[in-house]
């Protein structure tokens, strides 16, 4: 019985949040705004409790006093810690200086990091991926592949060079500019397609939940 | 000494990560440093909720316009920690999963997070429609190829794309508009997508290294010392 009651008063809540937010379409109001305001306590609370229970408590906490006895504490994790606790030192104004320590820590961490993935994965193996045969292996490619390969060679080709603001978009290199232009509208459009297909089929989802799991109206 | 620390630190660990991509001994070291990076992260999750806290208790205080909405955000935060640090209703207690079904938790998960989250990215549906009508207007050549792009893109995920080209006889099937908006996502969108990937990557590399050799500074902020 509790069961079915509190089934209820969850789809109920649900249904209430789920309306108040569509009613922003009718114009900003209290019902709306209530929502919101929902929205950032329950999100910030679910990251910080997340982050506290994924990484302070089972990364840094277990890692130190580990709950296996065969498994020896890792006591270079306390780097970690102490960082981490100079970071909370920005509240305190006389020392807040010393929360840049942790900050140039995951600057350089990251930049040392995103140098070598990106190039790596994003440029080595872009460029690769685009510098292939046009007409397949042994030249077994269908008609369509091969029109599919020089599309994405020429367009690949030709929209860098309309990033490259070096040199003038003039003569034929400014032509090449104006065909990457096309090739980036051709990916934007796409994009932009995909995005309202995306955010469309969220919509029916609450839809559904409204008309079938709310009102029944849906089975 | 405030400024030149940091700038050694964010040389050493830059240089440091590179070096440990190349050479496979030093990977336990890596593998640590992305744990410190996320230690870290939880501290700047501290600060955040902190400033939230702040932020909202000095609304009330100050009984700033809408304040009551500051209430309903600090009840909501507090509601979410007190569940999910004391593991409040977890079935299994304080020891069990966090996100055991049952738990508070879970349940405040399910029933307000969880359509919050989508209501709030579903409403972008009707804004996107609005700013396509604004966008859409085929001006010029290149708005006409974004037009036509995810015209055909949208309407060849549809089955009304279907329906409409499907008496196009197989030997042009290419032109149906299924098959148009998979070919669009496989070759042109593709080149365009390379491109821009290429573009950003070479951008994050120079940023990286002008972070590492200390060229940029403005994350230590504006303050001399």
């Amino acid at each position: 019985m509790d069961g079915v009651i509190m089934h209820h008063v969850a789809l109920w809540t649900a249904a209430f949040l789920t309306l108040g937010i569509i009613s922003f379409l009718y114009r900003d109001n209290a019902w709306y705004k209530f929502c919101e305001a929902v929205f950032i306590g329950i999100s910030a609370g679910y990251w910080f409790v997340s982050y506290f229970w994924d990484n302070l408590y089972g990364k840094l906490w277990l890692g130190i006093f580990p709950t296996d006895p065969t498994q020896p504490p890792d006591y270079i994790l306390l780097i970690g810690g102490a960082l981490g606790v100079m970071m909370l030192l920005r509240l305190i104004p006389k020392i807040g200086w010393l929360s840049r320590w942790p900050l140039a820590f995951i600057v350089g961490a990251t930049a040392g990091l995103n140098l070598i993935i990106y190039f790596a994965s994003n440029v080595m193996v872009q460029v690769e991926d685009t510098i292939r045969p046009l007409f397949g292996a042994n030249y077994a490619a269908s008609a369509y592949d091969i029109v599919g390969n020089i599309v994405v060679a020429v367009g690949t080709f030709t929209a860098l060079i309309y990033f490259f603001f070096s040199k003038e978009h003039k003569g034929a290199f400014g032509g090449a500019a104006k065909v990457g232009i096309f090739v980036l509208m051709v990916t934007f459009g796409a994009s932009f397609g995909y995005t309202v297909m995306s955010r469309i089929s969220l919509l029916l989802g609450r839809i559904d939940f409204l008309m079938g799991d709310w009102l029944g109206v849906i089975k | 000494m405030r400024r030149q620390v940091p700038l050694i630190i964010t040389f050493c660990v830059g240089i440091f990560l590179i070096a440990y991509v190349f050479s496979p001994p030093l990977t336990d070291f890596g593998e640590n440093f992305s744990v410190y990076f996320d230690i870290i992260a939880v501290f700047a999750f501290f600060l955040g909720g902190g400033n939230l806290i702040r932020i909202h208790t000095n609304n009330l205080r100050r009984r700033k316009k809408d304040w009551w909405y500051s209430v309903v955000t600090l009840g909501a935060f507090t509601l979410m920690l007190a569940a999910g640090l004391f593991k409040i209703g977890n079935p299994g207690g304080i020891g069990a999963s966090l996100t055991t079904s049952g738990s508070w938790f879970q349940t405040i998960f399910e029933t307000l997070m969880s359509p919050l989250n989508s209501t709030m990215y579903a409403l972008l549906a009707f804004f996107i429609a609005s700013a396509s009508y604004r966008a859409f207007r085929a001006r010029n050549r290149e708005a006409t190829i974004l037009l036509v792009a995810a015209f055909i893109i949208l309407l060849g995920r549809t089955p009304i794309g279907y329906f409409l080209t499907a008496w196009i006889p197989d030997s042009w099937s290419i032109l149906r508009v299924p098959d148009l908006s998979v070919w669009i996502m496989s070759f042109p969108n593709l080149a365009g997508q390379r491109a821009i990937m290429i573009g950003v990557s070479l951008g994050v590399v120079s940023m990286s290294l002008r972070l590492i050799l200390g060229i940029e500074r403005t994350y230590l902020g504006g303050d001399k010392g």
